[in-house]
Parts: structure tokens; sequence; C-alpha cells
């Protein structure tokens, strides 16, 4: 089984005496689009933290590109790239900069860096761009940024916390196109989302529920499971029985 | 090794953005250093007399004219009726009231004359005791100088001072190391931290902490441009004493750069200690500012450290700029050795090994 | 649209309380600072190590010491050799050296015989802090000559602070201090948070009325400032022993005044600026160094050079410090500074109006 690349059982995380996860489980495989799908407040972000080596699990065991998030965090964090759902690039750094800022962290050289900085920026269309203030771009540009600098260092599995939210149809679509491109070439991708089209997307979904997953398959296996015609009318169906929200 | 140069470059590029920080670290030491001297005396000068003239004898225009005559004090008003000197006191005209008795001209031979009356406006405690000191000094002068040649030697002639250090007792000599060291405060001690809270605040410190960059690369590549920034402000520092003020430190410059540089690494990990306990920037200020205010009234810097009670003291045992203030002092204006200060740049060393492994230990990448 | 008020008020109050230490640290200094120069800081010089150089240690040699070592103010190093005098200044280990002539008693003697002589002591003081060598030359004078015939001619008076405290005219100065970090600070750095964080357009955009949401922002800050103030006012009167003789209400009152002041100098702040960093910035430069320096509190006015003096005219700070300490410490009732409490009134209904306008200017 060397092509599994996020191994969970069992992880749990408890602030104080709310358990935020509740003994999950799964595995996702090499190359694949994991849908992380749950209502607000479900434990998706604290999960996928723990998942990058930002916080610790309380009990259970996770691992990531084969290493462990308990003790082995600085060597996941070699091999993944993540894209939270702040925006969290540096406004007053230029797109240049902020791509060879992180390039630089991820230890590319120089050169790799110039290539691979130029090579990102032409397939987003960004050359133009280049020298413009991170800070004056359009949101959908900087999430698409984001992306592109969560995907620098050729990270083997890319985490997006809720990346598309507050962009608009078009440049959802080009993002998912990204997504896509990035999944072809090896890498997994690892995405939470509140949109139930982009869960369609992906390869296999889960569904989390008052800090447990409620659900794990193909979004063709899960409609006809929950004999729903869409993602949208299983998500409803499960949620239907959550005790947390908003 | 190259992750931290990209992170030095991404930290300099964020202060050259920065609309206002690279003027206020170019503009804010030389208007520091080129104004606070003047402002910053707590020399006692221009204490304002009032002379209430009961004699109107030769004897009391003596005294007025040694008053008029002294540098120190101002005869602001003679007036024959006390009621009009304290009331101009009360309205804070004048300092000090002194009060010629009538007839003690007459009676300034006889044993017991009706003493010379001293009131001094003691609100500010240190400017009525030294008026009080001067007008003391003066009067005595000018009696001695009435009771002819045939008086005792004055005592001023039994004893010769020497000012050593600073001969002319200039109150700016004392201030300009005492100002380079409320730069240093200001500057390395305010900005690393409010750089680190901002990176929280605005959330991009949570894409660093899920990178591989260890926490000793980031915290070193928050406090390295401090570090240039604090030797640059002190050079501007110096250069402006050496053309405005004429003041050329006495001793050696390597000195005072080594205990600089030792003060500079103290307080910048002071600062990102605090920074990695507060959520925000408010907090950070009000933190900061509580811990700055006593280290500037505790160390020294302004006000004797010897004329404190034991307690304090002792207290002032663990503040870093304590050791600063008498190292920057000591060798700008006395030309003190190394050798001789030596156990106050020990004692930086430590603080500065103790506050940056706090700053590097307590930054948390995880929860 | 009153309840709507409170509502604000109450989510003002809400946010302050819910920041713990900055709550703490704000109601700490206040009494961390009345302590600090109520009972360790003191800039009266009152203790100087002193080294004496003899090269014959006689009788007089030795009667001038012991009387130095009984001084409460000086404390004897020991004797020393001339060659030593230097690295003894430099190294800090005594502030001033005082070198005895060999014939230091004849020439006494010679002196008591009205016959002139020549200096007997040399006095080297380390002059590079000018406090202590002023002072410890001036005592040192009086006590080596014991100049009983001088003091009786004098009869001398230390009008409202009789035992000298340094702390009196300090506690003026902090409040002064005070209020402007409570007040200005805090609520221009509050209000530019929330344009910083966007939640400023959402409150903007509720039925309130503009001026109603700062108004609300404003009086938590009020409240924190008036419980800082009865504290400080009762630490100077039971811990410091501060008289108040012309009573406490007229401070109070005063110090209502320049509270809304601060508040309205906040306001302002945040009007002109759009990040925290800058109205942090801002306060500090522009408020506390000016206050620091040109109200009065740490250093005279009348000891400013001519410029500075008149720019410390618009300090706010300097009028209230500068009454305060009238109230506080001379007695005075706020009638007699009636002259300080129009400039505040005056300063401060301009610097609201001023942003008040700011404010509405923004919007449209």
């Amino acid at each position: 089984m060397n092509d599994v690349v996020i191994s969970v059982r069992e992880l749990t995380k408890c602030f104080g005496d709310f358990t935020a996860v509740d003994h999950i489980s799964f595995d996702v495989h090499r190359g694949e689009i994991f849908g992380f799908l749950g209502a607000n407040g479900a434990g998706k972000t604290t999960a996928m933290r723990m998942l990058c080596g930002l916080s610790y699990p309380t009990s259970g065991t996770g691992s990531v590109v084969g290493y462990d998030v308990m003790h082995e965090g600085d060597k996941i964090k070699r091999r993944i790239g993540y894209m939270s759902q702040r925006f969290s690039l540096y406004n007053d750094l230029t797109v240049w900069e902020n791509m060879s800022l992180f390039a630089g962290i991820y230890g590319l050289t120089k050169k790799e860096t110039e290539k691979r900085a130029t090579e990102l920026l032409a397939r987003l269309n960004f050359v133009s761009e280049r020298d413009t203030l991170v800070g004056s771009l359009p949101l959908g540009w900087k999430q698409k940024l984001s992306f592109v600098i969560a995907t620098i260092h050729r990270p083997r599995v890319v985490f997006l916390d809720e990346p598309t939210g507050g962009v608009d149809p078009i440049t959802r679509r080009q993002f998912w196109e990204m997504i896509y491109e990035a999944a072809e070439e090896g890498t997994t991708i690892f995405v939470t989302t509140h949109y139930m089209d982009e869960a369609e997307y992906c390869s296999r979904v889960s569904i989390m529920v008052d800090g447990e997953v409620r659900a794990l398959d193909t979004p063709a296996r899960l409609k006809k499971q929950f004999a729903a015609d869409s993602m949208d009318e299983v998500f409803r169906i499960l949620a239907r029985g959550a005790h947390r929200g908003e | 090794m190259r992750t931290f140069i990209v992170l030095l470059q991404k930290e300099f590029l964020q202060i050259r953005r920065n609309s206002f920080l690279p003027r206020l670290i170019i503009a804010f030491p030389v208007l520091v250093m080129l104004l606070m001297p003047l402002i910053m005396t707590m020399d006692v000068r221009n204490v304002n007399v009032a002379l209430v003239d009961l004699d109107l004898s030769v004897v009391s225009r003596r005294i007025a004219s040694h008053i008029e005559a002294s540098e120190y004090l101002d005869l602001i008003e003679t007036t024959a009726e006390y009621q009009l000197a304290i009331e101009a006191l009360e309205q804070g005209e004048v300092d000090v009231i002194v009060q010629i008795p009538d007839n003690f001209e007459r009676d300034m031979m006889l044993s017991a004359p009706e003493r010379i009356s001293i009131i001094a406006n003691a609100v500010n405690a240190t400017k009525g005791g030294i008026g009080m000191q001067y007008i003391v000094q003066t009067i005595a002068r000018a009696l001695a100088e009435l009771r002819g040649e045939n008086a005792p030697v004055g005592f001023s002639e039994l004893m010769t001072v020497e000012n050593r250090y600073n001969p002319t007792l200039d109150y700016r000599h004392y201030m300009i190391p005492a100002l380079m060291i409320i730069l240093f405060i200001l500057i390395c001690g305010f900005l690393p931290a409010l750089s680190i809270v901002g990176e929280k605040e605005s959330g991009s410190i949570e894409q660093i902490n899920v990178t591989p960059v260890s926490r000793f690369t980031f915290i070193l590549s928050k406090l390295v441009p401090y570090w240039i920034i604090g030797l640059f402000v002190l050079t501007v520092a110096i250069i402006v004493a050496r053309l405005v003020y004429g003041l050329e430190p006495a001793g050696s410059v390597w000195a005072i750069y080594l205990g600089a540089l030792l003060f500079i690494f103290t307080i910048s990990g002071f600062s990102l200690t605090v920074a990695n306990f507060s959520e925000t920037m408010q907090q950070t200020m009000f933190v900061m500012f509580f811990f700055i205010m006593i280290f500037m009234l505790m160390s020294g810097l302004l006000t004797p450290v010897d004329s404190m009670p034991e307690w304090a003291q002792r207290f002032t045992l663990i503040l870093p700029p304590r050791y600063f203030v008498e190292i920057l002092r000591s060798v700008y204006l006395k030309g003190t050795s190394i050798a001789e200060l030596w156990v106050n740049y020990v004692a930086l060393a430590l603080f500065a090994f103790v506050f940056n492994t706090l700053a590097a230990v307590t930054y948390k990448k995880q929860i | 649209m009153k309840h709507n008020f409170a509502s604000f008020v109450k989510k003002e109050t809400l946010h302050i309380l819910r920041d713990k230490r900055t709550m703490l640290i704000v109601m700490l200094i206040p009494v961390v600072l009345m302590v600090l120069f109520g009972f360790a800081i003191s800039t009266e010089v009152n203790n100087v190590d002193v080294a004496v150089v003899a090269p014959n240690r006689t009788d007089g040699v030795r009667d001038a010491v012991e009387r130095l070592s009984q001084n409460g103010y000086f404390t004897f190093k020991g004797y020393i050799s001339h060659g030593e005098i230097d690295s003894y200044l430099r190294a800090g280990k005594a502030g001033a050296v005082l070198v005895f002539a060999p014939d230091y008693d004849r020439g006494v003697a010679q002196m008591d015989a009205g016959i002139p002589i020549k200096p007997l002591v040399r006095l080297v003081v380390d002059a590079s802090n000018v406090n202590t060598a002023g002072s410890a030359t001036a005592y040192l004078q009086s006590v080596l000559l014991g100049s009983a015939s001088q003091q009786s001619m004098f009869e001398t008076r230390m009008l409202f602070n009789p035992q000298m405290k340094s702390a009196y005219n300090f506690v003026p100065g902090i409040m002064g201090l005070i209020f402007i970090l409570v007040c200005a600070m805090m609520t221009s750095v509050s209000i530019v948070r929330e344009k910083e964080v966007g939640t400023m357009e959402v409150l903007l955009v509720s039925p309130v009325r503009p001026v109603k949401i700062v108004f609300a922002k404003m009086i938590p800050y009020f409240a924190i400032s008036c419980i800082v103030l009865v504290t400080i006012m009762m630490l100077a009167r039971y811990l410091l022993g501060v008289p108040m003789s012309g009573g406490m209400w007229g401070v109070f009152l005063l110090s209502l005044l320049y509270l809304l002041l601060s508040l309205s100098l906040g306001l302002l702040v945040s009007t002109i600026v759009d990040t925290q960093i800058a109205a942090l910035l801002i306060s500090a430069m522009v408020m506390m160094m000016p206050i620091l320096m040109l109200s009065g509190m740490l250093f005279p006015i009348e000891n400013l050079p001519g410029f500075f003096r008149i720019v410390s005219n618009v300090v706010p700070a300097r009028w209230y410090i500068d009454a305060v300490r009238k109230m506080m410490i001379q007695g005075v009732s706020i009638v007699a500074v009636w002259k300080n409490c129009v400039i505040l009134l005056v300063m401060t209904v301009t610097i609201l109006g001023v942003s008040l306008k700011k404010f509405n200017d923004k919007l449209e």
C-alpha cells in the first residue's frame, strides 16, 4: 500500500471538555482529490490543522506522506503545501517577492526559484502582475496566487482550507482546473469546501458531522447510498442530525 | 542558510515598503538627539526671587545686586510688602522669597541680629531645595564682602574643586548617553514586537508556521533587521553628538558598540518574548509600555540609582538597562575600559542569552 | 434608539473586559507609578561614595573623615593613593575624591588665626553625573567647614512641601500621562482596529447614527479612566500623603474635563490614520513625547529654550498638570486656576469639533 499518502486512525482533539474532532479514521491515496466536507464548526479545520502539524492531536494517530503527525511535524511540513481559509500571503510584498520568499523557505535554489516562478506566472497569465503588490490584487487572483504558492515546491500533498470562499463562479472554475492539473501531476489534494457542486468534482468525499466522519466514498456511491440526486441532498440528510452549528 | 537569507530579505522589504518606518528610523534618532538635550535639563537655573526689603539699606541693596548678578537667580520683584510676594509665589511667578528684616543693617554687627527669612516653594522639591542653597550662598557671599577686608578667608578658598570628565558641568553631556539608550529601548523594543504581532493579526504567520522553517530561523530573521537598525541608530546618534554638541566618546568606540550590541540583543529578545504572549497590537503595546516605563524610571537613566532605598536598588539588579546605562555613561564620559566594566558586560550578555532563548522557546508553531 | 445606543456601549464594554491582560496593565500602571515615585525614585542625590587621599593621616584629617562618615549623605570608601584617583572614579568606585594637602593641620591653624592660606583640600568629583557632582560639592564644603556661623543668619522655610518629597511633584504629572494613555491611545487604537478588521463598515450600515457609535466606543474608556482617577487620588492622599487641601472635588472636576479632552484627541487620531500601528505611533510620538518633555512633568517649563516654551502652550497636559499641582499641593481652590480651566475647555471643544467634523466628512 505504498500509495497511501494520508492515513488517520482514531484521531481526536479536545479543547477543554469540548471534543472538536472525535475519533476520525480514513486513508487518502496518491493523486486523489479528497473532499473534506462538513458544516461550520464540524471540526474540519481542526482536523486539517493537525494533519499540517499546526496543532497536536489529543489522542489517536495520523501519518502524512509516511511521517507521524505527533512527532515528525517538521518532516511533514517540508513535503506538504497549505492554503488557509484566511488569505495569508504578505500584502506589502509583490507577487514575485511572495513567490520567491516561499520558494526560498522550502529550500529551492535561486535558479530553481527563478525557473519555477516564471513557469507558474505564465500558467496563471500573471506575468504582467509580477511586480504588483499583493494587497492590491482582487480576491480571486489572490486565491489563485495562494494556491500556486502552496504548490511552488511541488509538495506531495496540498491542503486547501475553503480555497474558493467568496470567489466568483468563473474564477472558481479556473481554480478547480488548477486543482485537476496538480492532481494529474501526482499531487494529492485535500480540500475542504462549502460548495456542493465542488464536492462533485472530488474523487472521494468525507462528510463530518459533530466531529465525526459520518460518510466516506465517491460522490456517485454516496448519492446511491443515500438515494439522493446531488451531493447537496446527501449533505442535507447527514447534516440534519447535527447538534453543533453556528 | 538560504531560508534565512530569504526571510531576512522579506523583513527588509517589508520595512522599506512601510510608508512610515524608514522615515521613523532615520528621523526619530536625529530629532531626539537634536531637540531633547535642549529640553532634558534638570539643572536648576532661573530661580525667580522676590525680595521683601523692610530695611532699605546699603546692605539690602548689596544683597539685591548680588542676586541680580548670580547666573542662577533672577530677581523678579522688590517690594516692601510680604503679602504681595507670597501671592506671587502662589501664582508660581516666584520661587523663593527673601525677606530682610527692618534694621538689619544696624543690627548686623550685633551678636544676634534678627534673621533673614527665606521662603521657598517646595512643590518641586528639587528646585526648592537647590534654589534655597543658591540663595543662602549668594547672600552669605554678599555679607562676607561687606564685612570688609579683614574677614576670615572665605570657604571656597579652603577647597578647590575639580569637576573631572565634565569640567563645565554640562547637563547635556550627562543626558546624551541616556538619550541613546532611550532610542534603543523605543526602536528595538517596540518595533520587533509590533512586527510579529502584526503577522499574527494578519494571519500570515500561519502560512509560515506550516512551512519547515524552524522557529529559531524565523525568530532570528525577525531580530537581525532590528539589530542592524539599532547599530545604525547608535552611529547616527554618535555623529550628531559629535557634530552638534562636540561630545566625543572618551573611551573606546568598540567598548560602546559591544555594550550596545549586547543591549540591543537583550531588548529585542525581550520584545519578541512579550509579542509571543500577546494576541493584539493593543495588548503588546500596553505590556511593553508597562515594562519600558519601569526600565526608564528605575535603571538610573533619569534619576540616580544610588539615591534609591535599599530594596529598590536591589530590584534594579534585574533590570538590563541598568547595566547598559552604567556602561554607556562611563565609557562615553569617563573613558572607562571594558576590563573595568566586565561585570556589566557579563550581566548584559546573560540577559541577552536568557531573553533570546525565551523568545525562541515561547514562540509556538503548534498549539 | 436609546436601546440601540445601550447595546453598543455593552458591546464595547465586553470587548474591553475580554482582554484581561490589557485591563490589568491599565489598572496596574498608575499604581506602580505611584509606588515607584513615592518610595523608590528620588531626584535628589542622597548618597555619594567618597574616597580620601591623605599623605599624612593627621588628627585634622582623621577628624574631617570622621565627620564625613557620620554624615548620612556620604559613604566613606577608604583611603587611597594619589595614583588611584582616576581609576576609582572611572570604575565608579567613588563619586568624589578628597585630596588633603600634606600640611593640612598647619594650614587650618593658620586659617583660624586669620592668616591667608593656599587651598588645603582638593576635591575631585566625577562630573559625568552632573546631579551628583553639584550637590556633592555643596554638601562636602559645608561638612568640611562645619559652617555653623552662616546658618544662624537665616531662617529658612519650605512652603507646601516641608519634607521635600519629590513624589508630590510627580503625582499630577502621572495623572496627565495616564489619562492620555488610557483615553486617547486606547480609543484611537480600538476605533482604527474596527476599521482595519472591517467591522466598522458593518456598524456604519446599521440604523444607529455614526456619531453615536463613536460615543459608545468612548464611554467604557471614560469609565475605566474614572476608576483610574479615583485610584490615583486615593493613593496620592492616603499612601503618599499629598495634602489635597484645595479640595478633592476641584481636582476631580478638572480631571473629568481632561478626560473628555483626551477622548477627543483619541477620536481625532482615529480619523486621521488607517492602521493600528500608525495610531500607536502617532499617539506615542505626538502625544506621549510632548507630555513627557514639554508639560513640566519632568523638566521645568521655565528651563525650556524659548521656542519650546512657546510650543508647550499647546500641550494640554501642561495646563492640566499645572492646575492639579496647584490644587493638590498648594491647596488653592479650582476658582484660582480658572485660567487653566478655560484653556482646557476651549481646547476640548475645538478638538472635539474638528474630529467630529472629520469623522462626518469621511462618511460622505
